[in-house]
């Protein structure tokens, strides 16, 4: 059995840096300065979203239970970046971010984590139901794996509608071992449905590290999808880049009719589980070494580096996320709660 | 007395049950080192470590599903869904392989199996972790179900549960983990099958389980400031249900009122209502009335949260609706 490495990358932004020898970040991507720059900006609004979502958790003013994202922008805004607004894609319970890199708006998504009825579930979903179906946001999930079955249905769904979409599905390292994923990856793979298994590797589940709950063969994380005939795809998950690269491969073979990806991306949480975690588990150093990693600030700089931005600009898109989280709250709190005579409505459709 | 936390008291049968059998073993997700999600199981790994305090991947149904080999073959499993809301994921596991393994193999083989669960709304954990699944378990033959009110009675029945030779559900319920009570040292059991009069009463029978004992208590205390006397009884457990104490509660007061906090339709309550009717009919008084959750998954809004949980005055305004 192969265990894994719980080390971070040498270096940031290291496999997009070897990429861009002799070339630009615009030429390498295919993407539009204002799309790359788009990248930074929607990290910097999650980013935002989390620390304000944590800090008012901590207040009280968030109740019940909330896993913010820090450290893993890179995953959310690269895969994403992949997707148009029609595309699907299916979340866990560390969901705010898969949902406001896909497009959802950050008031509404602010309203539902404080209950409120002008949330985007009325209030009745919190941080771990948010879900935006104009924006093909199938949902956040309470469930470890429960995005997975519900992911390869909208996947065959597309196929069978011939609507040309795809199916994302993001889930954790801790996922991998549902049950669910063996027989939805059989599925997607013999249907060969346009579906991509987007894991994100944060080295843990809750408390359990990933070198001690998963057992690899001889090919780590790629020996999963290899079981299924499936392509497999290897990603530094504090790089966006990578991820867009990685995904993309994925997306635009789902696109061509040939079938599922799996893509491992590779990234941290730079906080606790959920917040309050005590973190007990993990040694303080550690969380230090992926902080150098820092997808936001090291994205920034190769914008900078390319020519693409300022350091002036960066820092205007920083205070701008925060202006727009600062109001998001304000509208979340100045929103009325649902009435207590709405319980029973809304069961059926 | 020295009083316990419910979740203090839990931990106590676990260890003292592990010092006595070393053929028991505990089985679930983040159980060892980083001491349970809710904490339980943290004094329990310091004592025993991880070799009989087992850390799994997330896979409810491995955690299920080996236990039932394992009990088969000489263990008894001690294992941990950590919410209710979970435990579908391992439903055949639990329903078709450990509930069934007894019977239908002429009795060859037994399932000593402890499956501990956190039920319950209160906490703003919402739909996939507030559930109170207790009816699906029930609706199971092979199967016994347990849900403590207090943390004697979790201390004394988890020891039970654990001598039992069959797979027993034990729930806990996660907004009472943090209450205390009086908890006897030592070991000591209290059987499964048998409830208590948590209440003495004259006038109305409250019928509970679990988180519910303690508003109807608060409910008794409502009651009895309009001279109605409510007698609460705490089931304790479900299966077996001791219906010889609830047919002779309703004969004693006439009127019964089932409190639940799981969904009303196909929840045990109309068991319990049912029991009464074939067995107690003649010494009714007034029909028999459920206070239940609506039928509707757990809401995240606090507010829409607070209006699905039964609360005392519900409780006692049906209760009096019965006089
Ligand atoms: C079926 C199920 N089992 C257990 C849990 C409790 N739980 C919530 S998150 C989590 C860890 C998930 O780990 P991973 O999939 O790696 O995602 P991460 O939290 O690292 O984003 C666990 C065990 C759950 N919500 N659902
Ligand atoms: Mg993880």
């Amino acid at each position: 059995m192969t265990r894994v490495v719980r080390q971070p990358p040498a270096q940031p932004l290291a496999r997009t840096r070897a990429r861009l020898e002799g070339t630009t970040l615009v030429e390498l991507t295919g993407l539009s300065r204002d799309r790359l720059l788009g990248m930074y900006q929607r990290m910097a609004l999650i980013r935002q979203f989390e620390e304000q979502a944590a800090a008012l958790y901590r207040a009280g003013r968030i109740r019940g239970v909330t896993h913010t994202y820090q450290g893993q922008e890179a995953v959310a805004v690269g895969a994403t970046w992949c997707l148009t607004e029609e595309d699907y894609i299916t979340s866990t319970h560390r969901g705010h971010a898969h949902v406001l890199a896909k497009g959802a708006d950050e008031k509404r998504c602010m309203a539902e984590l404080m209950g409120r009825a002008t949330g985007y579930c009325r209030g009745r979903g919190g941080s771990m139901h948010i879900a935006d179906l104009s924006r093909g946001i199938l949902g956040a999930n309470g469930i470890v794996g429960g995005g997975m079955g519900i992911a390869v249905g909208s996947a065959l769904a597309s196929d069978l509608l011939k609507n040309g979409r795809v199916t994302v599905c993001f889930f954790g390292d801790g996922a991998l071992n549902q049950g669910i994923l063996h027989e939805v990856s059989n599925l997607a793979a013999i249907w060969r449905l346009p579906c991509v298994f987007l894991c994100e590797n944060n080295f843990y589940g809750m408390s359990g590290p990933v070198d001690n709950m998963l057992a690899l063969g001889p090919d780590g994380f790629k020996g999963r999808a290899q079981a299924f005939g499936l392509p497999a795809v290897e990603c530094d998950g504090m790089d966006v880049i990578d991820v867009f690269l990685g995904v993309r491969e994925g997306v635009e073979r789902a696109r061509a009719g040939e079938g599922p990806t799996y893509v491992f991306t590779h990234t941290y949480r730079f906080l606790g589980h959920h917040v309050g975690d005590p973190l007990t588990y993990r040694d303080k150093e550690e969380p230090e070494l992926w902080r150098r990693l820092d997808p936001i600030p090291n994205f920034g700089r190769l914008l900078v580096e390319q020519g693409l931005a300022s350091t002036q600009d960066l820092a205007d898109w920083d205070q701008e996320a925060s202006v727009r989280i600062a109001e998001a709250v304000r509208y979340a709190e100045s929103s009325p709660e649902p009435s207590r005579d709405t319980l029973l409505e809304g069961l059926f459709g | 007395m020295r009083t316990l936390s419910y979740m203090q008291a839990i931990a106590e049968a676990l260890i003292l049950e592990m010092r006595r059998d070393p053929h028991i073993y505990i089985a679930g997700e983040d159980v060892g080192k980083f001491g349970g999600a809710f904490g339980v199981t943290g004094p329990v790994f310091k004592e025993f470590g991880p070799t009989r305090v087992l850390d799994t991947p997330i896979s409810e149904t491995a955690i299920i599903g080996h236990a039932v080999g394992a009990a088969a073959a000489g263990l008894r499993p001690v294992v941990e869904i950590l919410f209710m809301d979970f435990l579908p994921i391992a439903t055949d596991e639990l329903c078709n392989q450990a509930a069934k393994i007894h019977y239908m193999f002429g009795g060859q083989v037994s399932c000593p199996l402890v499956v501990r669960t956190a039920i319950g709304a209160g906490m703003g954990a919402a739909a996939h972790h507030s559930q109170s699944l207790e009816a699906w378990v029930c609706h199971i033959p092979g199967l016994k179900t347990v849900a403590p009110a207090t943390p004697a009675d979790a201390k004394g029945l988890l020891i039970s549960a654990i001598r039992d030779d069959n797979p027993v559900v034990f729930l806990e319920h996660k907004m009472l983990y943090a209450t205390k009570g009086e908890v006897p040292e030592g070991d000591y059991t209290i059987p499964l099958g048998k409830a208590e009069i948590k209440q003495e009463g004259k006038d109305v029978t409250l019928i509970c389980y679990s988180a519910m004992v303690r508003q109807c208590l608060a409910a008794g205390a409502l009651l009895e400031k309009d001279g109605i006397g409510a007698e609460v009884l705490d089931l304790r457990t479900l299966v077996p249900l001791d219906k010889e104490a609830i047919l002779s509660s309703v004969a004693k007061t006439g009127r019964a009122v089932i409190v639940h906090e799981a969904c009303r339709t196909g929840g045990f309550g109309g068991e319990i209502a049912a029991v009464i009717a074939e067995e107690g009919f003649a010494t009714l008084k007034a029909p028999v009335k459920r206070v239940c959750g609506p039928d509707t998954p757990v809401p995240f809004s606090p507010v829409l949260e607070a209006e699905f949980i039964v609360s005392a005055p519900k409780i006692a305004e049906a209760a009096k609706s019965l006089l």
